[in-house]
């Protein structure tokens, strides 16, 4: 393709982001918002590929389209849906004229200040270093660091740090939603459509997460968009009405959660008691210890993708059982003695606690 | 020859494309507009992997493009049906 056809498609995608950005913000209906915003992250994933940065374009796609899109939605659905002129009359509240203005221009301001501030930050950074310094120091070192892809290369050895404080931020919010109760209740079981949907679809995601966790030694891929995947399939599968999400319980969920920060932590310090600085891999064993911190990042990103989608601790199993069989009158297996009685104890079951144990819904 | 072919292709896939992109702006209710929307989905990305597949080097390549279209058409369908029912579901209950 010529430089000027690139130049026009490079256009295009400026002009569809700004507008989308525009459109998702001027709104009035949430819903619709986050629909727009869906849109918008998948035209950034596309102009992250037109910069040459992959790595960021599946991560994009995945977490910030995919992953916060459900998660905004499922934040709309929860929410009464307000209309818009008691919308529209809380904001400009009439003791208050001047209030909205002001705040308005307040952030417009400061919006204005960081997009300057920014913007001179990169001109300053262009000017005064050598450009290619930073490319050239990855790609001299490139053989020491047990992998083969520059990005992967950065964030799980030459930065290290700055991954396992992005992990411990991530634990921190998992935490805040661990505070927040107990999760919302799930959905309704899926038609027929959806949920064979979900039936092949859930494999296939937690395949690539498995290739993309694999793949990010020599190409784009890594642990947040294997564990973004992963939490996908878990997502798909809330959304089939599915109670069983892959999520494990109790202690197991908790092990798992702390896993990353763990691993990580844990190899550093292995690595300080044998006499190298803190995550200072050796070279011959840096890709194992890559790989192992990335699995168990992996998990751990997951396991809080999965969780922020919940909106608080998962509900233990025994639970939902108590709650299915006060009015599936089990038998003695604690299974439902007939077909017919199955299928009443499950519209009732759904229609008590909206949830059906797995068991009764396979029949 | 192949390059006239696979043109051919991934132009008959953007016809389908802008057929679909025009029906969704002017066709009058949801359903229709659904029916335009999965004919883009459907048969233009599947032009447009044909048309892309005849230019890869690869059987790899030709594989992965076959399983984005499969992907897309299985998630397409499921969720234009989704819609629809969703839609049926609110009409007949008001």
């Amino acid at each position: 393709m010529s430089a000027t056809n690139l130049l026009v498609l490079d256009g295009l995608l400026v002009i569809s982001l700004v507008g989308l950005a525009w459109a998702a913000l001027a709104g009035s209906d949430a819903r619709r918002s986050v629909i727009l915003f869906m849109a918008f992250g998948l035209v950034l994933a596309a102009a992250w590929v037109r910069l040459l940065a992959p790595d960021v374009a599946l991560a994009e796609a995945a977490i910030g389209s995919g992953l916060a899109g459900a998660l905004l939605l499922a934040a709309v659905q929860e929410q009464p849906r307000q209309p818009l002129a008691a919308r529209t009359a809380s904001n400009s509240n009439p003791n208050k004229p001047g209030l909205s203005v002001a705040l308005q221009l307040a952030v417009s301001v400061l919006c204005a200040a960081l997009a300057g501030t920014l913007a001179w930050a990169l001109a300053h950074a262009f000017n005064s270093a050598p450009q290619n310094a930073l490319p050239r120091a990855v790609s001299s070192n490139l053989e020491a660091s047990g992998v083969s892809n520059p990005v992967t290369a950065v964030l799980l050895n030459f930065r290290a740090y700055d991954t396992l404080l992005e992990l411990a931020v991530l634990l921190t919010a998992v935490l805040g939603i661990f505070a927040l109760g107990p999760a919302r209740p799930g959905y309704q079981a899926a038609g027929p459509v959806f949920d064979g949907l979900a039936r092949w679809l859930v494999p296939v995601l937690i395949l690539t997460a498995g290739y993309l966790l694999w793949v990010g030694a020599h190409a784009p891929g890594g642990a947040f968009q294997a564990g973004a995947t992963l939490a996908a399939a878990s997502v798909v599968l809330r959304l089939a009405g599915r109670h069983q999400i892959g999520l494990p319980q109790g202690r197991a969920l908790r092990i798992v959660m702390a896993g990353g920060v763990g691993t990580f932590v844990l190899i550093g310090l292995g690595l300080l008691v044998t006499g190298r600085p803190f995550l200072g891999y050796p070279p011959a064993w840096a890709g194992g210890l890559i790989l192992m911190i990335e699995s168990a990042a992996t998990l751990a990103i997951a396991a809080t993708l999965v969780l922020a989608f919940l909106g608080g601790q998962p509900r233990p199993l025994a639970v939902r059982v108590t709650c299915g069989n006060t009015s599936a009158t089990p038998g003695p297996t604690g299974k439902p003695a007939s077909p017919e009685g199955m299928r009443g104890a499950e519209l009732r079951a759904a229609e008590v606690c909206n949830r059906i144990p797995e068991t009764q819904k396979r029949c | 020859m192949i390059d006239v072919l696979s043109g051919l292709l991934v132009l008959a896939g953007v016809g389908f494309y802008l057929a679909g992109s025009i029906g969704l702006l002017r066709l009058p209710d949801l359903y229709s507009r659904l029916h335009a929307l999965t004919k883009a989905d459907n048969l233009g990305l599947g032009l447009l992997t044909a048309g892309l597949a005849l230019h890869s080097q690869e059987l790899l390549t030709v594989l992965k493009l076959l399983l984005i279209w499969l992907a897309v058409l299985s998630a397409s369908a499921a969720s234009a049906h989704l819609i629809a029912r969703y839609a049926r579901r609110q009409e007949t209950k008001s």
